[in-house]
């Protein structure tokens, strides 16, 4: 007699649930618009990588002003979004806190930066709020979850089972410390990116005069301010030390103080009229008529805005998403000595497979170096306005952080040395035993790739941000300010249903450098 | 201190209470009491309950014992000296023991110091415990109960990674200093000698419940053989 055994594997969970994210994201990739629209997008790569080849700095003062604002800008936002995270997560066990946290940090960088530009210009108080806010939201995420991780044994060993603020400072935080530490300075990095970025919109630092030389075709010019933000990010590690930290500190706050000139007036305008829905404006708000016109504009921006918007955030943010598995998986080998010093494509010595390996995961830190708002950028001037650069940049830069840290993450693995080598080796080995990791990590990134695309609206592409960027050019702030709300919404329930996702899966819930 | 008025009403009382660890039954429908100034050793073997047990005795009176567990639950990259200060944080504000934890101050320094010294950690205080023999975590953990100036003393095997006559000496010195004492030993000769009442534990419930003065060790080995 033959039966058929149903499969009982682990392995078969992930393997559906990957199967519907891939079949998901093809279905998406028929609907958005992918298409090339530059006549050579060739040409345009050469001259790209011509002016890459010959970087010129056409004002030193320029260049060192702007990557110092960058980095004022960072080490500023991190210091106090730092602050306000570690206050943020000493009642991260409160559901409204938590929940605060989540509002605050759903909201782009950039979008925080439009918002306080209305009312403090293009100061150093709007990036330093534009990078803090945000970032505090993050960080008391992490704070909060590193303290519930900590051991309760030597809390729960105190005479009255620590339950007050000694307690924790004596128990809790020696012991999340150093995670906090490391946590906290690779947010430097991201900070710095995202102080590059703001550039984008105005604020003097190195992405201001990114876009400029971009869009002007000075790619020799470009190159250079992209060198040196690729050597800020890239030699943190050497220089920013946490005995130095007060000097830094101090030279920030000297050579960029906090400040701006706000109008009371406008500021007061700004948010008792103009924020407020337009039919709003002057009304009662408990008539009939006013209740109708508000019913009106609210359908008319829903149609023509709202929806639109959601859709192609959505659509372009579940592509990203595989992309970005997909590329993390190609990539982990470059970070993993599995592959690097025992695989097929080595095994010429210790010593070559050694610089190898550095070699391997020097490309990887490079892609993730990059600003996934730059690529885009670069990507759309290549391509053309589509959907296609915003992919390719998502992918690249998430791809390879995800990649980065699943390559460390397979030196854990203990193979025995009959194990079998090259793609074999790779696929019945080691990808069974991290894809539980992996969609962690993914599930992880989504929230963030999906705040990214909505971003990538403001360079064109028809997502959220793209509405929200016309709303502010048009002075809707009343639009505007929805349309935030609304890809606030958006992020926040997909972090919820990516945690009910991991819960269900019970992949780790705990955060690594992401 | 607690009072004569008191002190022969029990401490600790169960009637017919049954014990969980881990939703398994451990002592079943157990009857104890425990009155102050006993010196009461736990004796039997391992996973019979004696910590399932003690835990019970510290819910019953969480703010007058001295907790000694069997993992110290150290800090582990912090000073043996902060170590044992933790026990005494309920003394003290909250920007006290802040600053305190920045740089030793010289009140808490005079409290730790000589329990310290009666511990043979002198050398060791400003060490972080990550650098301390297991040896000396113990006696870290058993510093930290010491300051409490608790009344009553509750200790999981606390001297099980010292040497005999170390062990033999801090149980004398945690019996100077509580009036009564509560602990779960292993070391047989080291339970006859320094308790006043031995408790045996088998099969989930008491089998042996006697003044140790009436006890010779070959009246315990019965506890430790196959059930």
């Amino acid at each position: 007699m033959s039966t058929t055994h149903p499969t009982n594997t682990s392995a078969s969970a992930l393997r559906n649930l990957s199967l519907w994210f891939a079949v998901s994201a093809l279905l998406c990739l028929f609907i958005i618009d992918i298409d090339i629209s530059t006549t050579d997008p060739w040409a345009e790569l050469g001259l790209m990588t011509a002016g890459a080849l010959s970087p010129s700095v056409w004002s030193w003062p320029t260049l060192i002003s702007s990557l110092a604002n960058t980095f004022a800008f960072a080490l500023q936002g991190v210091t106090f979004g730092a602050i306000g995270g570690f206050c943020l997560a000493l009642g991260y066990r409160f559901a409204l806190v938590r929940a605060f946290c989540a509002f605050i940090r759903s909201i782009h960088e950039l979008f925080w930066a439009l918002l306080f530009m209305q009312v403090a210009g293009l100061s150093s108080l709007t990036g330093l709020l534009a990078i803090a806010i945000p970032y505090a939201g993050t960080l008391a995420k992490i704070y909060g979850e590193l303290f519930e991780e900590v051991d309760p044994a030597a809390a729960n060993n105190l005479p009255r089972s620590g339950r007050n603020l000694s307690y924790f400072f004596y128990t809790v935080l020696p012991l999340a410390w150093r995670s906090m530490a490391s946590y906290t300075s690779y947010r430097v990095e991201c900070a710095i990116r995202s102080s590059a970025i703001l550039g984008f919109v105005g604020l003097p630092t190195l992405g201001f005069h990114l876009e400029t030389a971009l869009s002007d075709g000075n790619y020799s010019e470009a190159a250079a301010f992209f060198y040196a933000l690729l050597l800020l990010i890239g030699s943190l590690r050497l220089w920013l030390h946490l005995r130095l930290l007060p000097v830094y500190l101090i030279a920030v706050f000297y050579y960029l103080p906090p400040q701006a000139t706000i109008s009371w007036q406008l500021l007061v305008r700004f948010v008792s009229e103009d924020i407020v829905p337009t039919p709003l404006r002057g009304q009662s708000l408990y008539s009939g008529e006013t209740l109708n016109s508000v019913g009106h504009w609210f359908n008319l921006l829903w149609q023509q805005q709202i929806w639109p918007g959601l859709i192609n955030t959505l659509l372009l943010g579940q592509i990203s998403l595989v992309f970005t598995g997909l590329l993390a998986l190609a990539l982990l080998p470059l970070n993993s000595s599995l592959f690097i010093s025992r695989g097929r494509f080595m095994g010429r010595g210790r010593l070559l497979s050694g610089w190898t390996r550095g070699a391997g995961d020097s490309i990887l830190i490079l892609l993730r170096s990059l600003p996934e708002y730059l690529l885009a950028f670069v990507g759309l001037l290549i391509l053309g306005p589509s959907m296609l650069p915003a992919i390719l940049a998502l992918g690249i830069h998430n791809g390879a952080i995800i990649g980065h840290l699943l390559g460390r993450y397979t030196d854990e693995i203990n193979l025995r040395v009959d194990a079998s080598r090259g793609a074999t080796l790779y696929f019945y080995e080691v990808l069974p035993r991290i894809y539980r990791q992996f969609l962690a990590f993914l599930f992880y990134r989504w929230e963030v790739i999906l705040r990214e695309t909505a971003i990538l609206g403001i360079l064109g592409i028809a997502t959220l941000g793209f509405y929200i960027d016309s709303a502010f050019e048009t002075f809707r702030f009343d639009v505007a300010l929805l349309l935030i709300l609304v890809s606030a919404a958006l992020n926040m329930a997909v972090d919820q249903f990516a945690r009910y996702l991991r819960r269900r899966l019970q992949l780790k819930t705990t955060p690594e450098s992401l | 201190m607690l009072s004569d008025r008191i002190s022969h009403r029990p401490l600790f009382q169960f009637s017919d209470q049954t014990l969980h660890y881990q939703g398994r039954t451990v002592l079943d429908r157990l009857s104890l009491s425990i009155v102050a100034g006993e010196r009461v050793a736990l004796v039997g073997g391992s996973g019979v309950g004696k910590s399932t047990l003690l835990k019970a005795l510290r819910e019953q009176l969480p703010d007058q014992v001295a907790w000694c567990p069997q993992q110290p639950g150290l800090v582990p990259m912090l000073s043996t000296f902060h170590n044992i200060y933790m026990g005494a944080l309920d003394n003290h504000s909250l920007l006290y023991n802040l600053a305190n934890l920045i740089k030793p101050l010289p009140a808490a320094r005079s409290a730790v110091e000589p329990i310290a010294k009666l511990l043979g950690l002198e050398q060791q205080l400003f060490s972080s415990t990550d650098k301390l023999s297991g040896g000396q975590q113990q006696r870290t953990s058993i510093g930290r109960a010491l300051i409490q100036k608790r009344a009553i003393f509750l200790g999981d095997e606390p001297v099980a990674n010292v040497d005999e006559y170390q062990g033999d000496a801090l149980l004398q010195l945690i019996c100077q200093r509580h009036q009564t004492v509560v602990l779960a030993l292993h070391d047989i000769a080291q339970a006859l000698s320094t308790c006043t009442r031995i408790i045996g534990l088998k099969d989930g419930a008491i089998v042996l419940d006697a003044p140790s003065n009436q006890l010779q060790a070959s009246d315990l080995a019965d506890l430790y053989g196959a059930s």
